[in-house]
């Protein structure tokens, strides 16, 4: 058995683990027979394990033969060879892939074991590893993809998984309305994603990463496509990552999705999924190498995403929130370092960033209770010097900041005056206009659905 | 010379049809006419199949009938399938079939089933037809039967009539133009564009697509599903358009079904009742599908056909979940919040499957079909490309919207069970399957569909420029003169 086979079954490994996981809870929960808890965690954790440790076994395999750079050709998925249309199955194993899908398996085996304690007889728990697999795979399929395509196809799934987690306590109003949020925002980095993808497939001809790159493995490659296209693909695919990891204008749904179970919160929020924009910036370098104005733009995103969430950070009334913004921060710190070249201390610091934030998260819940401990044990709240901030600012800026953070910037409020409510008001003036006519067409009211009713017919007859 | 089937199967399946609709007319026990609609339902699905299964063996692009004894009565090549219409059978007798099952006993007495296998035959026969006025007539005539409904629940008839009205007399005037026109000239001019229209109405493309909404809330859900979700407005199109039409037509069209797009994504997000809603779902996909099918590019037209097959799946099992849905609580309100989640979870994930499929998310049989849409696109128009993007985002949108009112958001409190029937959950769970089994292995599905395309546009082509290339993929699309032929005479010269 030679070393390239070897590579290849670990690789399948790595990549079908999460996907039999997902097949496993999602097939038995469409036919209406969800498996027990403790299957669901024992399945979880083998699953995991599995990934992890081929995921380590080719890292060691790398070290040890001086590899940088692995393949896992797993054939063309669809193939239209008149056309020079193909969507190939790809997955690498290089030094940015590697780290980050070790650190998602440890992070989501972490929370998998978590979880299944935490949930424990909880109505939705079945629902939970149902949206844990498929962010699993997500991540997973993200981290090793070896086009853009395959890319877009784990981050499709992420975000799917996202939004149905926040909306995990679902009879309540709230997380259901900023769980449609966070869909909506996601739709939007999606389309720009989409749109950079196949943008991307049109002028190198192929959606690989090799392709795009030149010649070299991350982060040695050299885009071959013209500033003028990296800039304007580079802008899309910067939509994008904004999108994914809440850099501004799109922070607003990062509080927002503390709606979810905290071990979603950790997992989504704190450590992977905001990092997923920061990892695809990563991940096409090259571009961003190609243009100064690109560049430019990364950076001041960052920078602005940056002090954005440290403001808004210092006057959150809960710790879930503090924590999003705390992340928010830190992503924008990441992002600044994509766009001013240290791709190896950006990397570091997502992983740093990424297990400090997942712990701190799960450990939020019980935080609370020992600072309660802790007041109840002095007889006094703890005693909070002010700041530097405080004491130089005069008081009228101070109240204008505290406002303009408790307001979080009032980003919501102008996305929902500006984009949502116009948008609404003009189809909902359509709908008026469309009634309007078949009224007057039907010499009458012509809407039955303006007056709904419940249905007479005999509940019964079900049984 | 056109193949050959082994067996008349189309006209097998039309048979069964019209005399099992006469067998239930005489049918007065509702569970009987039920179970006798289920077993000629399936017995046409399995003809379909075996047809379709005949016609991949024969590797050819056309084949006939075995038997002909509807040509014998027109003197013609009366049903003649290819390669666009052959998977397209299967999948319309499939969706009868899962509707006729997946129909409670609440429903029973609501839902015509004679009726019902009535205009199935006249649609395998549309589908099976490539004679423009046979195409024609059929299409007029399925028009009749919604019609009759309406009429029987004592609602007004007017906008269906109205539009239903104009798009035959369209289909007629314009069929009947075609015949005293010459190539290029202003009388087939106008021929083509009557024809154009009248299958844009059927369509429902804006402003003309007021019918359709009205259809959605006046006759039962499972009699609008099968009336529009079959698409023959965008068969009507490939096959009395597409091969005559010159480049500036078929762009224009395209335009307007984009424009149509994106206006029925954003108006399926503001609507206040799930029918309304899902008829606006339907119109922005089916749009979509007319984007692909004008661009007249091989890529484009490949992702038109591929989304036609996926919209048709998903979108029926999607409407099926909602109608399960109705058939426990009535019409359901998109303004409030339902709470049904933990009444029906198996229903819940099926409309989340559904739906998803529907916008081509990852790993469903419209993920393939929505990229070759939207690269088609990019090729030809980049802003095209990009409201295609746009249209699938806001359906996206609207449809976890619509999830979250139905499922979610608060807790029902039911006396009685509402839990999904096997019949429901075995309809959905079928479609479901076909969802993730064309998702995961779409390379067949697209292979077929990629040779269909490719022929219908060497056929375009030698229509157009009146000489063949078969060898060249990119006929039809880079060298078209602007002309067009008159269909009529197009199809005698045939």
């Amino acid at each position: 058995m030679n070393s390239e086979a070897v590579f290849h079954f670990l690789g399948v490994c790595v990549v079908l683990s999460p996907a039999l996981l997902l097949a496993l809870f999602g097939v038995t929960s469409l036919i209406d027979r969800p498996i027990g808890e403790r299957l669901m965690a024992r399945a979880t954790q083998t699953m995991v394990m599995i990934g992890l440790f081929s995921s380590i076994a080719i890292l060691g395999l790398m070290l040890t033969l001086d590899i940088r750079y692995v393949p896992i050709e797993l054939g063309n998925w669809v193939v239209i060879p008149e056309q020079h249309f193909h969507f190939h199955l790809k997955f690498i194993f290089d030094r940015l892939s590697i780290p980050f899908c070790i650190l998602s398996f440890i992070l989501c085996g972490t929370i998998g074991a978590f979880a299944s304690r935490y949930l424990h007889r909880e109505s939705g728990y079945n629902r939970f590893f149902v949206c844990y697999a498929i962010f699993l795979l997500g991540m997973i399929v993200s981290s090793l993809a070896g086009t853009i395509e395959t890319l877009f196809f784990g981050w499709e799934l992420v975000g799917l998984s996202s939004a149905l987690l926040v909306a995990f306590f679902h009879e309540r109003l709230n997380p259901v309305r900023n769980g449609l949020r966070i869909w909506s925002i996601y739709r939007i980095s999606d389309a720009a994603f989409l749109i950079a993808a196949l943008m991307l497939h049109h002028l190198t001809g192929a959606g690989d990463f090799d392709g795009l790159m030149g010649t070299g493995s991350w982060p040695d490659g050299h885009a071959t496509i013209s500033e003028q296209h990296a800039l304007l693909v580079g802008l899309l695919l910067l939509v994008a990552a904004a999108g994914k990891s809440a850099l501004v204008p799109f922070s607003g749904w990062l509080p927002r999705a503390m709606e979810g179970p905290t071990p979603s919160s950790a997992v989504f929020y704190g450590s992977l999924s905001v990092h997923l924009g920061a990892y695809l910036l990563l991940r096409v370098s090259p571009i961003l190498e190609l243009s100064l104005t690109l560049r430019l733009a990364v950076i001041f995103l960052g920078l602005i995403s940056a002090i954005f969430g440290t403001l808004v950070a210092r006057v959150q009334t809960d710790i879930k929130s503090a924590l999003a913004f705390a992340s928010l921060t830190q992503v924008g710190i990441i992002v600044v370092e994509i766009g001013c070249g240290f791709r190896y201390i950006a990397l570091i610091h997502i992983i740093g960033h990424a297990c400090l934030r997942t712990l701190q998260l799960l450990r939020a819940p019980t935080l609370l209770h020992d600072y309660h401990t802790l007041e109840n044990a002095i007889g006094s709240h703890l005693s909070q010097k002010p700041s530097l901030w405080v004491r130089v600012m005069p008081r009228r800026y101070r109240i204008r900041l505290y406002r303009f953070e408790l307001e979080r910037g009032y980003l919501d409020i102008l996305c929902n005056q500006l984009i949502v409510h116009p948008f609404l008001s003009l189809f909902r003036m359509c709908d008026g206009l469309e009634r309007r006519w078949t009224n007057f067409l039907s010499e009458g009211e012509s809407r039955k659905s303006d007056q709904i009713k419940p249905h007479t017919e005999s509940l019964e007859e079900y049984l | 010379m056109i193949s050959e089937l082994h067996l008349p199967w189309m006209e097998l399946s039309i048979l069964i049809l019209l005399f099992g609709a006469i067998w239930i007319r005489m049918t007065h026990d509702r569970d009987t006419a039920y179970r006798r609609c289920l077993l000629i339902c399936g017995l046409v699905f399995l003809t379909t199949v075996c047809e379709w299964i005949d016609f991949e063996s024969l590797n050819t692009f056309e084949a006939r009938d075995h038997f002909n004894i509807f040509d014998w009565v027109f003197n013609n090549d009366f049903f003649i399938i290819d390669e666009l219409s052959a998977p397209l059978l299967p999948l319309a007798a499939l969706l009868y079939l899962l509707t006729v099952l997946s129909t409670l006993k609440t429903k029973g007495h609501r839902f015509p089933f004679s009726s019902a296998l009535l205009s199935e035959a006249i649609l395998l026969a549309t589908l099976s037809c490539k004679e423009p006025w046979g195409i024609i007539a059929l299409l007029s005539v399925a028009t009749i039967l919604p019609y009759l409904e309406i009429k029987a629940h004592h609602l007004s008839t007017r906008v269906y009539v109205l539009h239903m009205g104009l798009f035959i007399a369209l289909l007629v005037v314009g069929g009947a133009l075609s015949h005293f026109g010459e190539a290029g000239d202003s009388i087939s001019l106008t021929a083509g564009a009557l024809l154009t229209t009248a299958a844009l109405l059927r369509s429902g493309i804006i402003p003309l697509h007021c019918w359709m909404t009205d259809l959605f809330e006046k006759v039962t859900f499972g009699t609008a599903l099968l009336f529009v979700t079959p698409m023959t407005g965008a068969y009507a199109m490939v096959r009395l358009v597409f091969p005559i039409a010159p480049d500036w037509a078929l762009q224009g069209i395209a335009l307007v079904s984009l424009t149509t797009a994106v206006y029925a994504a954003g108006m399926a997000l503001v609507q206040r009742e799930a029918r309304r809603f899902f008829c606006y779902l339907f119109l922005s996909h089916s749009s979509l599908v007319l984007v692909g099918l004008e661009m007249a590019t091989p890529l484009g037209l490949t992702g038109g056909l591929c989304v036609w097959i996926s919209v048709g799946i998903s979108l029926a099992g999607f409407a099926l979940t909602f109608r399960s849905i109705e058939a426990r609580i009535g019409r359901i309100s998109l303004v409030k919040y339902h709470g049904l989640y933990d009444h029906t979870p198996t229903l819940a994930a099926l409309f989340l499957v559904t739906g998803l499929a529907s916008i081509g998310f990852p790993g469903t049989v419209g993920f393939i079909g929505t990229e070759l849409l939207i690269e088609g696109a990019i090729e030809v128009y980049p802003l095209v490309g990009t409201a295609v993007v746009i249209a699938a985002a806001l359906n996206s949108i609207a449809i976890l919207q619509a999830y979250f009112r139905v499922f979610t958001g608060a807790r029902h409190t039911a006396t009685i069970s509402l839990r999904a029937r096997t019949s429901e959950h075995v309809a959905i769970l079928i479609l479901v399957a076909l969802i993730l089994g064309g998702g995961l292995y779409p390379q067949p599905g697209v292979t077929s569909r990629q040779h269909a395309a490719m022929e219908l546009i060497r056929l375009r082509g030698a229509v157009l420029n009146d000489s063949t290339h078969p060898s060249d993929p990119n006929i039809g699309v880079t060298d078209l003169t602007e002309t067009s032929q008159p269909l009529m005479k197009l199809h005698e010269d045939q």
